[in-house]
């Protein structure tokens, strides 16, 4: 077992549970998405501390492609829901 | 660097890693939370980067901290403290006004179960030697795949399938972001400084962007961090007050978004049509194949995240001409 392993696997499980608190507790729509980006944020150091083969080792490049893809998936969900926010505020207003 | 230095060094990193990440979410200021969910994104970076993942330590620096801090900065802005629905009843309390004490208790030892759970099966997994056969299949592969960096050859080669429906959800996002209104105005002109560096950073992003897409064949790089960068140009020219930020018009726009998925799917029928398997490249074809593929997601990359950052289609160059004359006349 690589302590490095361990250290960022067992970190990534806490920022996972950080972000899920802030996610269900924040009544801010804004902070909702900041909240879910830090759980994934949490996921994908979950991914990068599996892949990691310690040091002067080849890494796993699966799990790093599966990041990659992640953080785009994560972004265009983000632009998503920011415009969604931004659409149901402005039906509020005119109300 | 001994055993000694790495453990110390990966302490503080992690320190700071969660304190930021802890920071941001305690604070109930939406600039602040999102200021240091920015530099939250930077300090991974520098984690994936000690953890041996330098593709995804750029992509982290250029997306994930970024541009998404980018559209969430633009979107506080844009309402100040009108995104949260409750936000004019009263006080708030950090974790939500509205939220009683003993559903805030339920969801953080909800919370602290799965982070526990979590834990338990990730050390389960760690106490066995991993069997490595993907990593063994992905290196003895590597050679017939058309470049020589192993994360391009599973993303554009091995597991074609996976990033060609990921730009289908980058453009899935953006039309439903079409479909729920316009962009949002440009942004006064900027000042002379602020002007000059303009000038400068626009054309070094999008060369660094050219670099990245090339260099991603045999080493970190490719068309998301490039696609990122380019993005990245078209943002500090609308952030400087200009109207034309380098996206074209109309149909030539619809098309350039479309590109990395038709370009794609256009290499994978005609692959079909010619006897291999659908994404199936021949191997003395494949770096080329790639290369193209690869040029037409930045394209389409780079036209989506900015699209993103404007908030819709974007507005003629009279309709912003016309907010600011607006804008200079209130003032």
């Amino acid at each position: 077992m690589l302590t490095a392993q361990v250290l960022y696997g067992l970190t990534a499980c806490v920022i996972v549970a950080l972000g899920l608190r802030a996610a269900l507790l924040h009544t801010s729509l804004l902070q909702r998405v900041v909240a879910i980006n830090v759980m994934g944020a949490g996921v994908f150091m979950l991914l990068i501390a599996v892949a990691y083969r310690g040091p002067g080792l080849p890494p796993d490049p699966l799990p790093h492609a599966l990041v990659l893809t992640g953080i785009v998936v994560a972004v265009s969900a983000t632009a998503l829901a920011l415009a969604l926010a931004r659409r149901l505020h402005a039906e509020q207003d005119n109300d | 660097m001994n055993t000694t230095s790495l453990l110390v060094f990966d302490g503080l990193l992690l320190f700071s890693i969660v304190g930021l990440a802890w920071a941001s979410l305690a604070t109930t200021d939406e600039r602040r939370s999102v200021i240091l969910f920015m530099a939250f994104g930077l300090v991974l970076a520098v984690a994936w980067g000690r953890l041996l993942a330098p593709d995804v330590a750029l992509a982290e620096a250029a997306i994930g901290a970024g541009l998404s801090g980018a559209l969430l900065l633009a979107a506080a802005r844009k309402q100040p403290r009108l995104l949260s629905p409750g936000s004019s009843k009263g006080s708030r309390h950090p974790d939500g006004a509205n939220v009683s004490l003993v559903s805030r208790w339920a969801v953080t030892l909800l919370s602290a179960a799965l982070a526990g759970t979590l834990a338990w099966a990730l050390l389960h997994a760690f106490s066995s030697t991993p069997h490595d056969m993907l990593p063994r299949a992905i290196s003895g592969n590597l050679a017939s795949s058309g470049v020589s960096n192993p994360v391009t050859a599973v993303l554009l080669n091995f597991r074609a399938y996976d990033t060609l429906l990921e730009l289908a959800v980058l453009l899935t996002a953006v039309l439903g972001i079409f479909a729920l209104g316009q962009g949002t105005p440009g942004y006064q002109p900027a000042g002379p400084i602020f002007d000059g560096l303009v000038r400068w950073l626009v054309p070094v992003l999008i060369l660094t962007a050219g670099y990245l897409l090339w260099v991603g064949a045999h080493a970190p790089g490719g068309a998301f961090q490039a696609g990122a960068t380019l993005a990245a140009a078209g943002v500090v020219l609308r952030l400087a007050g200009r109207s034309r930020i380098g996206l074209p018009d109309g149909f030539v726009l619809r098309i350039v978004m479309a590109a990395g998925v038709g370009v794609f799917l256009l290499v994978g029928l005609t692959l079909l049509l010619l006897g291999r398997p659908f994404l199936g490249y021949p191997p003395a074809w494949a770096g080329a194949l790639i290369l193209l593929i690869e040029t037409a997601a930045m394209l389409s990359i780079a036209a989506t995240l900015l699209l993103a950052f404007v908030g819709g289609q974007p507005q003629s160059a009279d309709v912003n001409a016309a907010a600011n004359r607006q804008r200079e006349e209130m003032s």
